[in-house]
């Protein structure tokens, strides 16, 4: 099994989570902190992390800011909006709802 | 926030694209930092533009930047086709600066409020009553006492207010000597009030000022003059003018917006209606009534009683009208009250050019319309030319919208070039008309404000526009089938098909515009030549006004003063001079103390010579002498001849000229002159008695005359050369002598066909344009449509058919539209005939020459239109045809 099937439709759960447990990180940042934070068994893939995290950007959820980097280069940093802590709380109820509902389902069978 | 950094993005697109590859390059190094391997997480990123493409989608708004895309590409198109787009921007330039200038003045004349509080409630009162002839007449003169009573009556469901005609009058601010012109208005005290109107300075009348007659002498001047005449000197206020032998002082400055009711008139001084010497009359109609209606009070009870209150009035003042035909009473009392809106205030100017402003509003759309059409076409020529890269677009998966916006996007930049280039044209049109809608000495002062109105107009012109030229050859465009297209055949005629249609409706617009075109011209033309009965060039008049009245010697003295002058061939005096279209003095006329007449007979006052001075030649009789007096003697013209001594020899016969309150003066008939015109072009010729400028009054006693005009024939100079000389000359002989008008006859007779001469003018033009256009758009139909069958012509050349049969084949199809729009464009045409009627003079719209005028010059211009086409399809060399492509 592929580990970013795991992932599919809560890659936005994963780094609006992310950036409320911590403001202010880089892309590469995010990427760490799911992997680390699940065991190595989620890895957010770089071709769907960016356009996620793009577009929900513009949708308003998180706001980003350019910083200067020891190297000279910028980064670009992270952090949830007052929309985006709405859309968190939303994202885990929903998830909840879902895979309790599964684990029904399951232990049925 | 968000969606304004999608709009901003769009015309920052590289460093959009700068910013994401730096991000990404920021990541990698970060993972490089942590140890990962350099190819593997370069691996990772897979194709950096895909994934660029793909974050790029989420932040920019897509729809905007295509437009973008758009708007460059369809920018490089106009360019690209330089005279193409010149030729499309101009027409629809000229077509759509026209509408914009019609509805400026439609707007300004018509449509936009009066700055005052309930416009949309204020109304006007207008009688109709037949006239002499039975026919329905509508004016809108009141007297004082009668408003007073309908006042009254109305009280409680609406508030009338009386304002008299804005006059131009003689003024002075410092001594007689110094006069000058004023736009003079009588109105109610409480209009201020009742409008919720703020002076800008000092104080508005109330009603206290306008009480009882003569009271309260004062004067409101309005924004417009304090600026013109005070340049908003604030001393104005507590200084006396003098207007028609009163004082009226100065109390305040009325505010900036209100410029007076009448579109077409900026009042200059108010004063209240009291101070107005015919405020006591009730047989002079001298103000409007406006009425301000109550919030709810329904108009026509309200109507219904106001016009029980009129006719009581009139009934009441007819039992005096013993000099008067019973006929004639009987259908003054038909008199019936009407309630108009008023909105957007109410003047002369608007009851002149109401159809002539409509008419010419239609002609503009017609030609707007040729225009759209044209533009059409030629963006549908052009889109053929681009049918392999339509097709190319489908191919790689271009859906129809997106072909749709591509060509919509080009035709609304061509349409927004032509509305900004027609908004300055406009600009300049508009006042132009403007000063030309009266006479020099009277301009017509239309405001003409360039505000949100006219701008959402010209969008809205511009859209629609856009859409009606656009949208049919980009659908057209984006119907391609790449198939086709991309193998270089093409589909013989469906495309060619729907440009037929157009171009009939094109021709028939265009024979519409003509056709009226050649009806004002005609009524222009006819009216210019019109029998005078006498000789108006080198005619100068110099309208005089002596405050306490002259003799008749005086005035003859002064003739001859005058007569001195170099270059002074005649001289002679007159109550006013002929066509002079608000001087009108009538009576019944009864013969042998007969029954008088239905028919009124026309007045005016003239000296002995004045015949002469005229040219009018006497077909017998006599001219007047110093001795002859009125009442004494009449000469009359042959129209009075014919209506009142049926025609039989009249001299040494008399007649009585009988007022309507049966004052009844005596004249013997000493001369007999032709028919002339008396004071208006259009009026049938009237029954005129010319009588001595000698008048006497019920003693037999002089009645020194207070105003007349000397008329001067000058010896082949220009009459207006000799105006400061006569001014000085005037002043020097006499100072009871004011001179306070000077023009020429030939001016007066000028002034009548004004409207009639704008309107030939502006129609020509039109009608020029149109033709033009017309004769273009037919040129590049006919012209496209060889291009598009030079193969087919090249293979009928070779196979050996001739140049007959190939115009025939070429000229066909064109020539049935042109027959098909011409003969629609007769219908309309004719439909249109009946509403254009009244500004016709002497032209029957049914008259066959008005049609076949246009239908030969449209069927000409075809033609010519025709030929370069049917050459180029003549010269179509088959050999070179057929190897080409």
């Amino acid at each position: 099994m592929k580990k970013t099937d795991a992932l599919q439709g809560s890659l936005d759960l994963l780094v609006l989570k992310v950036l409320s447990r911590q403001p202010k990180l880089h892309g590469y940042a995010i990427m760490t902190a799911i992997k680390q934070t699940s065991g190595d068994v989620l890895n957010a893939e770089v071709g769907s992390l960016y356009p996620a995290l793009h577009r929900m950007e513009e949708t308003g959820w998180i706001r980003a800011e350019w910083a200067p980097k020891e190297t000279g280069r910028r980064t670009r940093l992270y952090q949830l909006t007052a929309a985006g802590k709405k859309r968190l709380a939303a994202e885990i109820a929903r998830w909840n709802a879902v895979s309790s509902a599964i684990n029904r389902v399951l232990q049925e069978a | 926030m968000s969606f304004w950094s999608r709009i901003t993005y769009v015309f920052r697109g590289d460093r959009l694209n700068h910013e994401i590859d730096e991000e990404f390059a920021a990541h990698m190094e970060e993972a490089i930092a942590a140890g990962d391997d350099p190819i593997e997480v370069r691996q990772k990123f897979g194709s950096p533009l895909r994934l660029r493409e793909q974050s790029r989608d989420a932040r920019i708004a897509g729809w905007l930047d295509s437009l973008h895309a758009d708007i460059i590409f369809g920018w490089r198109q106009l360019l690209k086709r330089k005279i193409t787009t010149a030729a499309a921007v101009l027409s629809l330039a000229l077509a759509i600066g026209s509408c914009i200038s019609a509805f400026r003045l439609i707007d300004a004349l018509f449509l936009r409020p009066l700055p005052v509080a309930h416009a949309d409630r204020l109304n006007f009162l207008a009688i109709r009553v037949p006239d002499d002839n039975g026919a329905p007449r509508t004016f809108d003169q009141f007297s004082y006492p009668e408003f007073t009573r309908m006042r009254a009556a109305a009280q409680g469901q609406a508030e009338l207010i009386a304002a008299s005609f804005t006059s131009r009058t003689d003024l002075t601010y410092t001594t007689d000597n110094e006069m000058e012109k004023g736009y003079v208005q009588y109105v109610s005290g409480w209009m201020f009030s009742t409008f919720e109107l703020q002076a800008t300075l000092g104080r508005l009348f109330t009603a206290d000022d306008d009480r009882a007659p003569g009271a309260g002498p004062y004067a409101v001047i309005s924004y417009n003059y304090w600026t013109r005449r005070f340049s908003n000197d604030t001393s104005v206020l507590g200084r006396s003018v003098h207007i028609g032998g009163k004082t009226f002082q100065i109390i305040g400055v009325g505010p900036k917006s209100f410029t007076g009711i009448e579109p077409g008139n900026i009042t200059d001084i108010f004063l209240p209606t009291m101070t107005n010497p015919d405020v006591t009359r009730d047989d002079t109609r001298w103000l409007r009534t406006l009425v301000l209606v109550n919030p709810g009070v329904p108009v026509e009870p309200l109507r219904a009683k106001l016009d029980a209150v009129s006719l009581r009035f009139e009934a009441e003042r007819a039992k005096g009208f013993v000099g008067m035909s019973q006929h004639n009473i009987d259908m003054f009392l038909q008199i019936k009250l009407l309630i108009e809106p008023a909105a957007s205030g109410v003047s002369r100017l608007q009851d002149d050019y109401r159809r002539a402003l409509v008419c010419l509003g239609v002609l503009v759309a017609l030609v707007l319309l040729i225009a759209c059409v044209n533009v059409a076409n030629l963006m549908t020529a052009q889109a053929a030319s681009r049918a392999r890269e339509m097709a190319l677009r489908i191919s790689i998966g271009a859906g129809r919208l997106r072909l749709v916006q591509l060509f919509l996007v080009e035709n609304a930049m061509l349409a927004l070039i032509s509305a900004t280039l027609g908004a300055l044209f406009a600009g300049w049109a508009a006042p132009f008309v403007v000063s030309r809608i009266n006479p020099p000495d009277n301009p017509a002062h239309l405001i003409l404000t360039a505000d949100w109105r006219v701008l959402a107009f010209g969008l809205l012109l511009t859209l629609a526009v856009t859409l009606l030229f656009g949208l049919t050859s980009a659908l057209r465009a984006s119907a391609i089938q790449p198939v086709t297209a991309l193998k270089g055949g093409e589909e013989p005629h469906s495309r060619q098909r729907s440009m037929y249609a157009p171009i009939a409706a094109q021709v028939a617009f265009c024979f519409v515009v003509l056709f009226l075109a050649g009806l004002f011209v005609a009524t222009f033309r006819h009216l210019s030549s019109q029998p005078l009965g006498f000789d108006a060039n080198n005619l100068l008049l110099l309208e005089t006004y002596t405050p306490h009245g002259q003799s008749p010697e005086s005035w003859s003295q002064m003739a001859d003063t005058l007569h001195a002058v170099p270059g002074v061939k005649d001289v002679a005096v007159a109550s006013w001079p002929l066509l002079s279209p608000t001087n009108l003095w009538s009576g019944s006329i009864s013969v042998n103390a007969a029954p008088i007449t239905d028919t009124w007979g026309y007045f005016i006052s003239i000296s002995p010579g004045w015949l002469d001075t005229m040219k009018m030649r006497l077909i017998e009789g006599r001219d007047f002498n110093s001795t002859d007096s009125f009442p004494g003697e009449a000469i009359v013209n042959q129209t009075f001849v014919k209506t009142f001594f049926n025609g039989a020899d009249p001299i040494g016969h008399t007649f009585e000229k009988v007022s309507p309150l049966g004052d009844r003066k005596l004249c013997r008939v000493i001369g007999v002159v032709p028919d002339a015109a008396y004071s208006n072009l259009h009026d049938p010729i009237f029954p005129v008695a010319y009588v001595p400028f000698r008048q006497l009054n019920e003693k037999g006693a002089i009645n020194p005359a207070d105003g007349g005009t000397f008329l001067l024939r000058t010896s082949g100079i220009n009459p207006l050369s000799l105006a400061p000389t006569l001014r000085r000359l005037v002043a020097q002989t006499n100072a009871a002598y004011r001179v306070i008008n000077m023009q020429t006859q030939q001016e007066l007779l000028d002034n009548q066909s004004i409207r009639e001469h704008l309107l030939a003018l502006l129609a020509l033009f039109f009608a020029t344009v149109a033709l033009l256009l017309a004769a273009i758009g037919l040129y590049g139909v006919l012209n496209y449509s060889v291009l598009q069958r030079e193969r087919e012509i090249g293979i009928r050349i070779a196979v050996g058919a001739r140049i007959g049969s190939i115009a025939r084949l070429v000229t066909t199809q064109i020539l049935v539209t042109v027959l098909i729009g011409a003969a629609a464009g007769i219908i309309l045409g004719m439909a249109s005939v009946r509403y254009v009627q009244t500004l016709l003079f002497g032209v029957q719209g049914t008259d066959p020459s008005m049609l076949i005028v246009p239908t030969l010059v449209l069927l000409a211009a075809a033609l010519l239109a025709a030929l370069p086409a049917v050459r180029r399809a003549a010269r179509i060399d088959p050999s070179i045809m057929l190897r080409a492509d």
